[in-house]
């Protein structure tokens, strides 16, 4: 965790003056649909990769991992440009009941 | 120090103020009365007279949209509109003001629509009168290029934007004598541009930030405390830089101006180029011996409650003319400011609203004298009221 800055703290203008601040924010935790990856339908092409508007698909020698749900804010960009079909967006909530069960 | 005294009209003498201060960033956009501004600042731009950047926009939003960004980036920022276009900048007078950017706006006031009328009344700027702009009004071309220097400062000490109203047409296009400083004084008060100016300029790439981004509900309040606290400093600022200015010009403008109010038993209150005929309705009637004055307000944002307070607390009654309706139930906007500000006072005077000027309609003394003699009449109680505020100037 970290420390809510004063009101006297803050920058004047409520500018941001650390880089990477986006790191402290789990946007994850807005999402409502996730991105489920067939790991058999997919080619690594890497378009995913280059659409997800929160840098959120970990790539390391060219193969894709799985999505990184801290910030996955579960846009549904990655589904749909996906050449292959190899990510389907469900929602969170089958999600939850079925880990229930 | 050197000046020179000129046939000027407001937009003139307004140019001539850009010209002089010579400022990095100019976006506008066309609408009148301004249009004729930012028609004489542009040949001194396209003559190369000035180093400024002339950047043609699409419409007020986007105006202040780029100085925004120019102001951000450290640049010195001055821009004009009226009326309607005001309205459409709106927006982004919040944004300028959140981000705490130092942008100086000519506000050459115009009238809403609808009906449209490009004439006088000060409905544009009483948009932005809750914006954090600080807002300083002009009665004259004279007071208009004396404000527009000082603002420059004012907005750079404070880190708020300003906005330096003066009446469309009555001041913009009337030519008056005007004394002029010679450029060398101009420069050497404002100071030599450059990103060094504000705590932040996006073109320090040593020092990367982020403008503009989001607050959510755990920090939002405390932005703005810090922007309730920072504005109030702008009253010691105010008068920090009028107290320079006055080293130059020979001239110190205070928040307010008062005219005959030591002895006054009824004052009336306006701002803009009204305040002479009104002080005119109170020479005349100075003369069959009545006891009156006559109280400007300059500094409009923040606004002066003590200074208010105080020149009001002798009077018996108080007549505000407002050149906007707020039709609300109550009153004008700045009937509403001057009955806060004398809330407190021990003794309060009667305070009646008068709306006059709106769509560029002539105000003349005689219709000054006459709400003189309503207030003491309703002071007297010799006359009634079913509403704080009427209307002067109504054909019926």
């Amino acid at each position: 965790m970290y420390e809510l800055k004063k009101w006297f703290e803050i920058p004047i203008g409520s500018i941001v003056a650390e880089a990477g601040s986006s790191m402290i924010n789990n946007t994850g935790s807005w999402r409502m649909l996730r991105p489920v990856l067939n790991t058999e339908k997919c080619t690594n092409c890497l378009i995913c990769w280059i659409f997800c508007p929160d840098d959120s698909i970990p790539v390391n020698r060219e193969q894709r991992f799985e999505t990184d749900f801290t910030y996955c804010k579960g846009c549904g960009i990655c589904a749909v440009e996906c050449p292959y079909d190899a990510l389907e967006m469900v929602p969170e909530m089958e999600i939850k009941l079925k880990e229930l069960e | 120090m050197p000046t020179k005294v000129i046939a000027l009209t407001g937009n003139q003498a307004a140019a001539e103020a850009m010209r002089q201060i010579n400022f990095d960033v100019a976006a506008v956009y066309p609408i009148s009365p301004q249009t004729e501004l930012m028609g004489f600042f542009a040949e001194y731009v396209a003559n190369g007279e000035v180093d400024t950047d002339m950047v043609a926009v699409e419409g007020e939003h986007s105006a202040m949209a780029a100085c925004i960004g120019a102001a951000a980036a450290g640049a010195r920022v001055i821009t004009a509109s009226a009326g309607p276009g005001i309205a459409y900048m709106v927006e982004n007078l919040y944004i300028a003001s959140g981000m705490r950017l130092p942008i100086v706006l000519i506000d050459v006031n115009r009238a809403l629509s609808a009906p449209l009328s490009i004439h006088c009344d000060h409905a544009d700027s009483m948009l932005t009168r809750d914006s954090s702009w600080i807002s300083i009004f002009s009665e004259n071309a004279q007071e208009a290029y004396h404000n527009l220097i000082m603002s420059v400062k004012i907005a750079e000490k404070a880190m708020f934007p300003v906005i330096v109203n003066y009446d469309g047409y009555i001041v913009s296009h009337s030519i008056e004598n005007v004394e002029i400083f010679d450029d060398e004084t101009v420069r050497e008060f404002v100071g030599p541009s450059g990103i060094h100016r504000i705590p932040y300029p996006l073109l320090d790439v040593s020092k990367p930030v982020t403008y503009g981004a989001t607050a959510q509900p755990d920090y939002y309040t405390e932005c703005k405390y810090q922007q309730h606290v920072d504005f109030l400093k702008v009253y010691d600022i105010f008068r920090e830089v009028a107290q320079e200015f006055e080293s130059i010009s020979g001239k110190y403008y205070d928040f307010i101006e008062e005219y005959m109010t030591d002895d006054a038993e009824y004052i009336g209150i306006s701002m803009g180029s009204s305040f002479g005929t009104l002080k005119d309705a109170v020479n005349a009637l100075r003369a069959q011996g009545r006891k009156v004055g006559a109280l400007k307000i300059r500094l409009y944002r923040p606004f002066p409650v003590k200074e208010v307070a105080r020149a009001l607390s002798n009077a018996k009654g108080v007549a505000v003319f407002d050149r906007a309706d707020s039709f609300d139930g109550i009153g004008g906007p700045l009937f509403k400011d001057v009955t806060s500000a004398v809330f407190h006072n021990q003794n309060r005077p009667l305070i009646h609203n008068f709306i006059y000027g709106l769509g560029g309609r002539e105000i003349h003394e005689e219709e000054f004298m006459k709400a003189f003699d309503r207030v003491e009449r309703l002071e007297k109680g010799v006359e009634s009221r079913d509403h704080l505020v009427e209307y002067l100037q109504v054909r019926a």
